[in-house]
């Protein structure tokens, strides 16, 4: 069993503070969903803990298996075993999803001590796509480019089944989707569960969570995890909006 | 062109020469060296030393008389760095032009070697031509080919065995008073290639040639005129290095294409001269009813080059194509871009331009699109995108349309990024590290660009690339 922990994280981005002393905790086997209003630090969580640059961190710890995950650059946090779904994938013109997928592949297996057979790997890569139900020319295609937002979400996916990481960050997957895309989508997700998988969904509603059932689900408000409970709280949120939240944990 | 890496030696003094891996010079050695600066009589000096006949000593005096008339330009790049009077206009480095490596001086060939020139040839050339300062010294052309009659010589050469087609076209695509640079050439020229291919005849295997300059202060100016018959093919390849010296030296060429009824002509250039280099081409093609030119011009090299390879669309249902890549790095300005006329109907152009800027250099976009007036189906693209590494650089686009008829459709796309940070994040984030992220954005904005090159000549750029790259992000 592995562990992501988060102890008293504060950030800031230009200057503005977002996170007030965010804890959690992650382990392998589990499956936490991170839920609160826009504008309260979700994403930016989700950003800090992948590494990006735009905001700065003032103080806590992160721990991934006991390493202080904020001395790693960005690429050392993906091959420690982080992977972040991101919310808005950029366009990379040129770059086929072919080579990208290979790379990145070749990249996590070296860690791993192993060498890319790119035969098998081909196999694999049309595998997982024909799972995610996506097109197999997409192979070829400029990463990205073009893409629907359902597209690129099933490219995260398909990036996800590619590189097998410990942990996984979903940054708010489910927005845009229809409901078979989101299907499709949670399904890769729950293609990974298991003990040696471990994973935050960071979202605004219940729906993905109708497909990927939390074990735990946290509250982030103002900055900080306020609560933390089972599927009672998206339950919860769901028919009463976050206004308690505000009442009962508002400054 | 190189493919192996090759050992820059210890003279590279100033800080350009850090990444330039083609700076080593040979001694110098000259069976006949003209004076410094440009008179008459180094006009003289060089039409004597090659023989030649007096109709071509005469156009020589002409163009010199034109040169000297003429301003310098007052547009484009910044060429006050230039003094003709400091330049050696004429070096001859051995007797005879070669038909075997064997038969090269030892020191020029140890030059090609190290360039990986006879090597190239061996592997995915049908001919070879190498010019060390002013003359060609090594000139090859499968056997094949010369039974089918094509030729593929120096100009020299043609000018003495194939008088009736030097006549009928030198200096006819771009006269001597074109500009002040193509008088300077038609005065002084010296090497380059002369290919002739006849009606019909489909050269497969690409045609190379090498210039490399190695003397000091040196000007090269060589002259290239390639004629292709009626529905014939040829793929013609050039490549460009120099040594690192402390004194700019000065390349200007010229290169006349005619392409007649159904011919195809492709001419590629990865150009990588020394950043000592002003590198000031004229280029222009002739395309004759239902024929196809394509210029696929890679600017790596030089401290300046002003190059905007034309086609002149002259006959009915002509196709023209310009597929340009240029990276300017510090202390570098690329000034490239086209000329397309469209002077017939049925005609069509497609023009995709892509510069690369970083720690300063300066590249710009200079195209003119043209249709004559009364002109029936004639369409245009064009597409030029300019990625910028560093805050440093700068980027122009100078487009000039003169569209005289109704029928035309035009399409102008102009475009400038940047790399993103979250490009790089992006990348980064699946375990890519930063150097190899940003040259996979770099790469990825010219591939659909170097997917149109010979496999060699892709490999060969997107080396050249990522040794100006090295470094550059983070």
């Amino acid at each position: 069993m592995k562990t992501l922990r988060i102890e008293g994280l504060t950030a800031e981005i230009e200057g503005k503070p977002i996170l007030k002393g965010v804890d959690l905790e992650i382990k392998t086997g589990e499956i936490h969903a991170l839920m609160g209003p826009n504008g309260h630090g979700k994403s930016t969580l989700a950003n800090i803990l992948m590494g990006h640059p735009k905001y700065t961190v003032t103080g806590g710890k992160i721990l991934l298996d006991g390493q202080d995950l904020l001395e790693m650059d960005v690429p050392d946090r993906s091959k420690a075993g982080l992977f972040l779904a991101f919310q808005y994938p950029v366009e990379i013109p040129g770059v086929t999803v072919g080579k990208f997928l290979k790379r990145a592949a070749e990249i996590h297996m070296a860690v791993r001590g192993e060498k890319l057979n790119v035969t098998k790997f081909i196999k694999q890569a049309r595998e997982d796509m024909s799972f995610l139900e996506m097109d197999q020319q997409f192979i070829n295609r400029y990463l990205n480019e073009g893409f629907s937002g359902g597209e690129k979400k099933r490219m995260e996916i398909l990036q996800l089944l590619t590189l097998k990481p410990r942990f996984a960050l979903f940054d708010e997957t489910d927005s845009g989707l229809d409901i078979d895309a989101l299907k499709v989508v949670s399904k890769g997700i729950n293609r990974l569960r298991g003990d040696d998988f471990g994973a935050l969904i960071i979202t605004h509603y219940q729906r993905i969570l109708n497909y990927i059932q939390p074990d735990f689900v946290h509250i982030l408000y103002q900055g900080r995890v306020v609560t933390t409970g089972g599927s009672e709280l998206v339950t919860a949120l769901e028919e009463k909006g976050y206004d308690w939240v505000k009442e009962k944990y508002g400054a | 062109m190189s493919t192996e890496m090759i050992p820059a030696e210890n003279q590279l003094g100033d800080d350009f020469a850090a990444d330039y891996k083609f700076g080593f010079s040979m001694p110098e050695r000259s069976l006949i060296k003209s004076q410094k600066g440009l008179t008459e009589e180094v006009v003289r000096q060089i039409s004597a030393a090659k023989n030649e006949p007096s109709w071509m000593l005469n156009y020589r005096l002409k163009a010199l008389e034109t040169f000297r008339r003429m301003p310098m330009p007052v547009w484009g790049a910044d060429l006050s760095g230039i003094d003709f009077d400091e330049i050696y206009y004429y070096a001859k480095p051995s007797e005879e032009s070669a038909t075997s490596w064997d038969d090269v001086p030892e020191e020029i060939r140890k030059t090609y070697d190290r360039l990986g020139i006879p090597e190239a040839e061996k592997k995915f050339l049908a001919g070879v031509g190498a010019q060390y300062d002013s003359e060609m010294v090594y000139h090859n052309l499968q056997k094949n080919l010369t039974d089918q009659g094509v030729l593929f010589s120096s100009p020299e050469d043609a000018v003495l065995n194939h008088p009736d087609i030097i006549k009928k076209y030198f200096g006819t695509v771009i006269p001597h008073a074109d500009n002040k640079f193509a008088a300077l050439n038609t005065a002084v020229w010296s090497g380059g290639s002369f290919i002739y291919v006849p009606k019909g005849v489909h050269v497969d295997i690409p045609l190379q040639a090498y210039f490399r300059v190695n003397t000091k202060s040196f000007g090269q100016f060589e002259r290239t005129l390639i004629v292709v018959d009626e529905g014939a093919f040829v793929h013609y390849i050039e490549g460009c290095t120099a040594p690192v010296f402390t004194k700019d030296s000065l390349h200007s060429a010229v290169v006349e294409i005619v392409a007649l009824p159904g011919a195809r002509v492709r001419y590629s250039t990865i150009q990588n001269w020394s950043n000592n280099m002003y590198n000031l081409v004229t280029k222009r093609a002739f395309a004759y009813d239902h024929a196809t030119v394509e210029w696929v011009d890679g600017n790596i090299g030089s401290k300046v080059t002003m190059k905007y390879p034309a086609i002149f669309l002259m006959g009915k249902g002509a196709h023209g194509e310009v597929t340009s890549i240029a990276f300017a790095n510090k202390g570098q300005e690329q000034d490239t871009g086209t000329k397309i006329m469209h002077f017939a109907d049925d005609t069509s152009s497609v023009v995709t331009a892509k510069s690369i800027s970083k720690s300063g250099g300066i590249s710009s976009y200079r195209g003119m699109i043209k249709a004559s007036p009364g002109l029936k189906n004639v369409r245009s693209k064009v597409e030029c995108d300019a990625l910028l590494l560093t805050a440093d650089s700068k980027t122009n686009t100078y487009p000039i349309m003169d569209i005289q008829s109704d029928d035309v459709s035009m399409e102008h796309e102009a475009k400038v990024s940047k790399i993103s940070e979250d490009q790089l994040l992006y990348l980064m984030s699946r375990g890519i590290g930063e150097e190899e992220a940003g040259m996979m954005i770099v790469n990825g904005f010219i591939d659909p660009l170097v997917k149109q090159l010979p496999m060699e000549y892709a490999v060969e750029l997107n080396r050249l690339i990522e040794l100006e790259m090295e470094g550059s992000v983070g």
